[in-house]
C-alpha cells in the first residue's frame, strides 16, 4: 500500500523549479539531448562539407553497379556480372551461416564441457578447466590464424588426397563432400517431414496429458523421433528414391562435383565455436552452481533418478541464471566473425567493406550499411534470446 | 583490426577536421618531413632494407619529392600500407603523396577525387605457377584454384579473363603480399596473379624461386605511378615534376655523379633549364628553390640508376627495361616526359 503524495501548490519560479529535484532532473535531461544532436549534427554536417569540397562522389548508387569481382563460397547464385548489392548479400548469407554455425556448436560445445567440469571424475574436470583457461585467454584472431594454419599445413593436398570414406575428402582447399541432389518427387518427402513435425508436438502434448492425469509415462520423446525420422525415410523409398548424389572427383587441378567446406570457413568456425565455447561453459558452470544444493537432494529424497533430476529440476533453474549472460556470447560471436577477413573468408566485411568499397571508394556509405547490419543481426538476436529469457525466468507470485 | 585503424582514422578526419584543400607544399615544409605512403613489403619497390632504410622505386620517388621540397632525400616519412586503406589515408590528409604500385584507372583519377601524377612503372597483370603443374600458358588454367590480393584492380581483370575465356576457378581471397605468399606456399591454390613486377617481387620470397614460373600472357594494362589529392594543384605540379625530371635527366645522360659538373655546361641549354643553372627562374614557378632538381638528381638519381638500382637485371628481381624504357631507346619503351623549360 502506498501513499500518494499531494503536491502543494506553488507559484511558479525558475529558481524554484531549479530546486525542484524532479524538474530539475527533466531540465538536464533535455539538454544532454540536445548537446549529443548538436554533436552528431556537428560531425555529419562537417564530414558533408568536406567531402564535397574534395569533389568526391557521395550516395548509395554504387550497389546497383556491376561488381565485377568473383566470390568463392555463396549460397546464392552470384558471378561477377551482378551487382554490389548482390556481392554484399552473399557477404551477409556467409557472415549469418558461420555465425548460426558457431552458436550451435559453441553451444553443445559450452554446455558438455561446462557440465564436464563440475563431474566427480578428477581427469576429467581438469582437462575442462584447462581447456577453458588456455583458449579464453588467446585472442581470438590468433586462434582464427593458428586454425587456419593447422588447415593449410596439416590436411593433404590436392593430388595427394586420400578418401576417408567414398565421397569425403579432405584436403586443404577444403573437406570435400558428396552433395544429395534432390529429383523430381523429393518435395513429398518435405511435405511428409512437416506433418511427421506436428504429429510429433500433439503425441508430446498428448503425453503430457496422460501423464497429468494418470502419472503414466508415455515414451514421447522416441515416438516423436521415430516419427520424424521413420515416415520421410519411409515416402522416400517408396516414392522411388528421388535422389542423385554428386560426387567430388578429381579433375584437372581441383575436385569437381560434391560440394566443399573451404578451410576458411572450417577455421573461422572452429576457432570462434572453441573460443565461444569456453566462456559459455563457464557461464554453464555458473547457472548450475548457483541452484540451491537443496534441490538437488529433494529431488533425490523423491526418488528421481540422476539425469532427470538433472534435466527437470537443476537445469530449468541454472537456465535462468545462464540465459542473460549467453545471449551476449552469441552476440559476440556474430561480431567476432567480422575477423573472417584476417583469412579471407568472404563474409559482408570481406565483400561490402572490402573489395566492393575498393573497387567504389564508397567508404563512408559501405562502412555505415555494415554497421546497420550488424547492429540489426545484434538487435534480432537478443530479441530473440529475451523472449526465450521471458519463457523460463522464475515465475513469481 | 589493426589494418582497419587507418580506415578509420581516415573516416575519423573526414567526420571531425577539416581537411586542407590547399597548402600541402606549406605543411610539407612546416613539417620538415614528406609523409609518403608505400606498400607494407614489396621487394623491389618499397621495402626496408637490413639496416631498416627503405628501398624500392616507388620510395625513390617519394625521395624525389623530398629532395625537391626540403633539399634533403632523407626527409621522408613512410607509411606502410594495404592496398584496402590507401585512397582513405590519402583523402583524409594522413599522408601527402601515395607512390604504392598504384593503378590509374578513370574511376579513381575522377570517383575518388585523385591526381595521378604520371607513371612511373608500366606494368601488367600476370600469373606465376609452379613448375610442376606442368603449365604454360593461362589459356590451360580452367578449374584452378587463384590467390588474388583483395581490393586491387588484379580482382576486376582476373574475373574477367576467365570469363571471357570460358573457364572457371576458386578465387582464393588474400589481404597483403605476405599472407598470399604463405597461402600460396601451402598449396591452398595453384596461381598467384598480381602484376608481373610483383610477381618477380613475390617469386624472391618464396623457398625455392627456380621452381616457379611467370606466364607469358599480361592480362592488363597496369600503370603504377605516384598520386595526390584532388584540389591542390601546386602540388600535383611538384609531384609531377620531380618524377619527370628525373625522366628527363635520364634523356640528357644526367646522372647522380655527373649532375654537379653538367649544371656548369654552358653549351647545353637543355640541362642547365633542368639543373637550375640556367637562370630561368622554372623553381621559382613550381614555387621551390632553383636547384629543385639537382637535389633529386644528385641524391636519389635518373630514372633509369633508379630502375637498375631496384628492380633491374642486376637485382634479385631481374626486370627488363621493356616498357620502361625511354620512348627513343629504338626497342619498346615508352617512357616519355614532357621537357622542362
Amino acid at each position: 500500500m502506498s501513499v500518494t503524495d499531494v503536491p502543494e501548490k506553488k507559484p511558479f519560479s525558475v529558481g524554484a523549479m531549479w530546486r525542484d529535484k524532479k524538474a530539475r532532473g527533466i531540465i538536464m535531461q533535455i539538454a544532454a539531448v540536445i548537446a549529443v544532436l548538436i554533436f552528431i549534427g556537428w560531425i555529419v554536417a562537417n564530414t558533408v562539407s568536406n567531402i564535397k569540397n574534395l569533389g568526391i562522389e557521395v550516395g548509395f548508387d554504387f550497389l546497383w553497379t556491376t561488381a565485377s569481382y568473383d566470390i568463392n563460397q555463396s549460397l546464392i547464385d552470384y558471378n561477377a556480372t551482378d551487382t554490389h548489392f548482390r556481392a554484399a548479400v552473399v557477404g551477409l548469407l556467409n557472415t549469418l551461416l558461420v555465425a548460426v554455425c558457431g552458436v550451435i556448436a559453441a553451444t553443445i560445445l559450452g554446455f558438455s564441457a561446462g557440465v564436464a567440469r563440475l563431474s566427480n571424475n578428477f581427469v576429467i574436470s581438469k582437462l575442462m578447466q584447462a581447456y577453458v583457461e588456455a583458449v579464453r585467454n588467446i585472442p581470438v584472431l590468433l586462434q582464427i590464424l593458428l586454425w587456419y594454419t593447422v588447415i593449410l599445413h596439416s590436411l593433404p593436398k590436392v593430388k595427394q588426397s586420400v578418401a576417408i570414406i567414398e565421397g569425403v575428402i579432405p584436403t586443404n582447399r577444403g573437406l570435400y563432400l558428396p552433395q544429395p541432389l534432390p529429383q523430381e518427387g523429393f518435395g513429398w518427402v518435405w511435405i511428409v517431414l512437416i506433418v511427421a513435425l506436428i504429429g510429433a508436438f500433439f503425441f508430446k502434448r498428448y503425453a503430457k496429458k496422460v501423464l497429468d492425469q494418470s502419472g503414466k509415462q508415455l515414451p514421447a520423446f522416441w515416438v516423436g523421433l521415430a516419427m520424424i525420422i521413420g515416415l520421410p525415410l519411409l515416402t522416400y523409398y517408396v516414392i522411388g528414391q528421388p535422389l542423385e548424389v554428386s560426387m567430388p572427383v578429381l579433375k584437372g587441378f581441383n575436385f569437381k562435383g560434391g560440394f566443399a567446406l573451404k578451410p576458411e570457413f572450417l577455421a573461422l568456425w572452429l576457432a570462434l565455436s572453441i573460443y565461444t565455447g569456453a566462456f559459455i561453459a563457464e557461464i554453464v558452470r555458473a547457472g548450475i552452481m548457483a541452484v540451491s544444493h537443496g534441490q538437488s537432494e529433494a529431488a533425490h529424497a523423491l526418488g528421481i533418478k540422476p539425469n532427470l533430476t538433472m534435466r527437470l529440476v537443476v537445469i530449468p533453474q541454472a537456465m535462468r541464471v545462464i540465459i542473460p549472460p549467453l545471449i551476449s556470447q552469441y552476440l559476440n560471436l556474430t561480431k567476432n566473425s567480422s575477423l573472417a577477413i584476417a583469412i579471407g573468408y568472404m563474409d559482408i566485411v570481406a565483400t561490402l567493406g572490402g573489395i566492393s568499397l575498393n573497387q567504389s571508394g564508397r567508404a563512408i556509405e559501405s562502412m555505415s550499411i555494415i554497421l546497420l547490419v550488424y547492429l540489426t543481426i545484434s538487435l534480432v538476436v537478443s530479441g530473440i534470446m529475451n523472449v526465450y529469457n521471458e519463457r523460463v525466468k522464475l515465475v513469481e507470485r | 583490426m589493426k589494418k582497419l585503424l587507418p580506415l578509420a582514422l581516415g573516416i575519423a578526419a573526414l567526420a571531425t577536421g577539416s581537411i586542407a584543400s590547399a597548402g600541402t607544399l606549406d605543411d610539407v615544409r612546416s613539417n620538415d618531413v614528406l609523409k609518403c605512403g608505400v606498400s607494407t613489403g614489396l621487394a623491389g619497390f618499397a621495402t626496408p632494407d637490413d639496416t631498416g632504410e627503405w628501398q624500392g622505386l616507388d620510395v625513390d620517388t617519394c625521395r624525389a619529392i623530398a629532395a625537391a621540397v626540403l633539399g634533403d632525400a632523407k626527409k621522408v616519412e613512410f607509411v606502410p600500407l594495404t592496398s584496402k586503406v590507401r585512397f582513405e589515408v590519402l583523402k583524409s590528409g594522413e599522408i601527402d603523396v601515395l607512390s604504392r604500385v598504384t593503378t590509374w584507372t578513370l574511376t579513381r583519377d575522377v570517383g575518388l577525387g585523385l591526381n595521378f601524377a604520371g607513371v612511373n612503372y608500366y606494368d601488367g597483370q600476370g600469373f606465376m605457377v609452379s613448375k610442376d603443374l606442368g603449365v604454360s600458358s593461362a589459356k590451360e588454367l580452367d578449374g584452378a584454384s587463384v590467390c588474388v590480393q583483395t581490393g586491387t584492380t588484379t580482382e576486376l581483370n582476373l574475373s574477367e579473363y576467365f570469363r571471357l575465356n570460358g573457364m572457371t576457378y576458386e578465387p582464393v581471397p588474400v589481404e597483403t603480399s605476405t599472407e598470399g605468399r604463405a597461402a600460396y606456399s601451402a598449396g591452398r591454390c595453384d596461381v598467384y596473379t598480381t602484376d608481373a613486377s610483383a610477381l618477380a617481387a613475390q617469386r624472391t620470397g618464396l623457398t625455392n624461386p627456380g621452381n616457379y614460373v611467370i606466364l607469358p600472357e599480361i592480362i592488363s594494362k597496369e600503370p603504377l605511378g605516384p598520386v595526390v589529392r584532388h584540389g591542390d594543384d601546386q602540388w600535383f605540379d611538384i609531384v609531377k615534376w620531380s618524377h619527370n625530371a628525373m625522366l628527363n635527366a635520364e634523356e640528357l645522360g644526367v646522372t647522380a655523379a655527373n649532375a654537379v659538373e653538367r649544371s656548369k655546361d654552358a653549351n647545353n641549354p637543355a640541362v642547365q633549364k633542368l639543373l637550375g643553372t640556367a637562370d630561368a627562374g622554372l623553381g621559382k614557378q613550381l614555387g621551390l628553390s632553383e636547384d629543385w632538381a639537382l637535389n633529386i638528381i644528385t641524391q636519389v638519381g635518373n630514372y633509369g640508376e633508379s630502375f637498375e638500382r631496384n628492380v633491374g637485371v642486376k637485382t634479385p628481381l631481374g626486370l627488363e627495361r621493356g616498357m620502361n624504357g625511354l620512348w627513343n631507346d629504338g626497342k619498346t619503351g615508352i617512357q616519355y616526359a614532357p621537357p622542362i623549360k
